[in-house]
């Protein structure tokens, strides 16, 4: 293959990448915005997604692509009010301290891995994509369920920015945001504009996940490459913002299939995690000098 | 005087234990000790500087391997691999320190997660050297001081309590110098102790240096004991589990981490016979203790009714 369509192809490979990294790290950019709470476990609730996903798949009957649409609605209702519960539960009674709710997430975390590891078992598990179209291009074939992945994300991700900018309840998250005491002050119920944060941010992950698994695999460990891939994205495009968090998920996802072809991917991740440190340590606005 | 009974009672009560323990109970319990000298470590930032850090496996392994790489390929023996663990680990804490300590609170503890993850990414990047996932076991030459054989039970038992009681009298000595009451001061309150005319990142430096010498000790004297060295000590998890330790014993007590490290091995024991999800214990544990009991179990009983407690 020529290196044209050769680089078509991992553009269009990266864009995937991008899309379903931008799904999780806009979830995990939105918590820590709002709530200034980095949920260690987002990448949890992105495997939950999936294996919700390949449950609902096997309970539904019918053509594939009726259990798919099942289960885009229904993994990140669950898996929101899974989260809203693990709020109202652990986060609130924590009073938001940013230590405390590490140490918390860890142990959501180690929960809910082992939890499904019980439930689900070891194995990883495929789910049948909606529908197999596949589109010709001069030099080699591409999976059209690959390219719904990046139209609904982007979809997802327009809706997203509208909801926050454009209603009366984006208005108030940016307002608990900006303030979270005045916001109280002005009548804003904080504690429930904290779970809805927390349930959305929980369900875009959720969302990743469904729109990965037929793609890759449902699997219990799935949960720690995007949690590791969303905090450098997050921390790149500047933690909290919502617009470097996308152009950060794109640079990032693009830049993946690249720089995999030079590095073994081990050595890739050794840069990547070095380098987030190193931006944390010397520009910890983010590299996208987006305001915090 | 109190406390001092209290601290040698202890080590005399670890040295009897051997005598009517059976060789599995005491072989744990030399497990327990080296891990609570990696508690005890943590628990100098974290409980007595308020540094916390999501990286201190980073300096675990540094010590492990440390210890277990010249043995291996030098043929270096206990004695001189255990400071060289110890090095290792103070270093890869001066390394971190230097540069994570420009950061604080929830930064600090990404940076310290990340540079983790980086030191773990590299020993399987460099398995040829270090044996990545399956790790080396170590030579029978590193694992024997002054004629003594390390593997075998009461010697190994001996080394542990040796190391530990070390530690322990250390970290008392520590926290009780001007020096320890530096480290409160800042993680009471930074912007008053410069006030006072002390500087912040050096007692922080410094803390996290002595941290990584325990870390390193730990790290060397658990490869050498026990004679395994494998990535899986420097995964996210072992950077937990000093935390768990120190929350669950009372952060910022000096026994805390040995009270910790027991209970939670012990649990875990108990548990292992139930289920093999003793990572779902792990994650509860650390919720419960956040919620409920963040001064932990002996940070509780100082407040009610022992002041005295170190």
């Amino acid at each position: 293959m020529a290196f044209g369509p050769f680089l078509l192809l991992a553009v269009m490979e990266g864009l995937v990448t991008s899309a379903v990294l931008a799904l999780a790290a806009a979830g995990l950019s939105l918590v820590f915005g709002v709530m200034r709470v980095v949920n260690v476990a987002h990448g949890e609730f992105f495997m939950l997604g999936a294996v919700l996903a390949w449950v609902v798949a096997a309970l539904v009957p019918g053509p594939p692509a009726l259990a798919f649409v099942a289960a885009l609605v229904i993994a990140p209702l669950l898996v929101g009010a899974l989260a809203a519960a693990a709020d109202a539960l652990v986060l609130k009674r924590l009073n938001y301290d940013p230590e405390a709710t590490i140490v918390a997430t860890i142990g959501l975390l180690y929960m809910i891995q082992q939890a499904t590891l019980s439930l689900y078992g070891p194995n990883a598990n495929p789910v049948a994509a909606p529908f197999d179209w596949r589109i010709q291009l001069p030099w080699f074939g591409y999976s059209g369920y690959k390219l719904f992945v990046i139209l609904a994300a982007v979809g997802v991700l327009l809706a997203l920015w509208t909801f926050m900018n454009r209603t009366r309840a984006g208005l108030i998250m940016r307002a608990t945001q900006v303030d979270r005491t005045t916001a109280r002050s002005f009548g804003i119920n904080v504690d429930r504009v904290y779970m809805g944060t927390f349930a959305l941010g929980a369900g875009l992950a959720a969302l990743a996940g469904v729109l990965i698994v037929p793609i890759s695999q449902a699997h219990y460990l799935m949960g720690g490459d995007p949690l590791l891939l969303s905090f450098i994205v997050v921390i790149i495009g500047g933690l909290g913002s919502l617009r470097g968090t996308l152009i950060a998920a794109l640079v990032i996802g693009l830049s993946d299939g690249v720089i995999s072809m030079f590095f073994t991917p081990t050595l890739a991740k050794i840069l990547a995690t070095l380098l987030v440190a190193m931006v944390l340590v010397f520009r910890p606005q983010g590299l996208f000098g987006a305001k915090v | 005087m109190k406390v001092w009974t209290l601290h040698l009672g202890l080590i005399v009560v670890l040295f009897a234990a051997q005598f009517w323990l059976s060789p599995y109970h005491s072989t744990n319990l030399a497990r327990i000790m080296v891990l609570a000298v990696f508690a005890m470590g943590y628990n100098l930032a974290f409980g007595y500087t308020g540094l916390l850090s999501l990286g201190h496996a980073l300096f675990f392994a540094a010590g492990m391997y440390g210890a277990g790489l010249p043995a291996q390929l030098w043929g270096v023996t206990a004695g001189p691999a255990l400071i060289l663990g110890i090095l290792a680990g103070g270093g890869m804490a001066a390394a971190v320190g230097l540069l994570a300590l420009r950061t604080a609170g929830v930064s600090f503890m990404i940076v310290t997660l990340m540079f983790a993850q980086a030191g773990y990414l590299a020993i399987l990047y460099f398995a040829a050297v270090t044996g990545g996932d399956e790790g080396f076991t170590l030579p029978a030459a590193a694992r024997s001081i002054a004629g003594l054989d390390l593997s075998s039970d009461t010697p190994r038992f001996l080394a542990a309590l040796t190391l530990f009681a070390v530690g322990l009298l250390v970290s008392l000595a520590l926290v009780r110098s001007p020096f320890g009451r530096s480290m409160v001061a800042i993680r009471e309150n930074e912007e008053r102790s410069r006030m006072l005319g002390l500087n912040p990142f050096t007692v922080k430096l410094v803390a996290l240096v002595l941290s990584g010498l325990y870390a390193g000790a730990a790290g060397a004297a658990y490869g050498i004991l026990f004679g395994y060295a494998g990535a899986s000590f420097a995964t996210i998890q072992y950077s937990i589990l000093p935390m768990l330790y120190v929350l669950l014993g009372g952060a910022g007590t000096i026994l805390g981490p040995f009270l910790g490290a027991a209970l939670m091995f012990a649990l875990i024991e108990v548990a292992s016979g139930v289920t093999s999800a003793y990572l779902f214990l792990v994650g509860a544990a650390l919720v419960a203790l956040v919620l409920f009991a963040p001064r932990g179990i002996l940070g509780t009983i100082r407040e009610r009714w022992a002041k005295w407690l170190p």
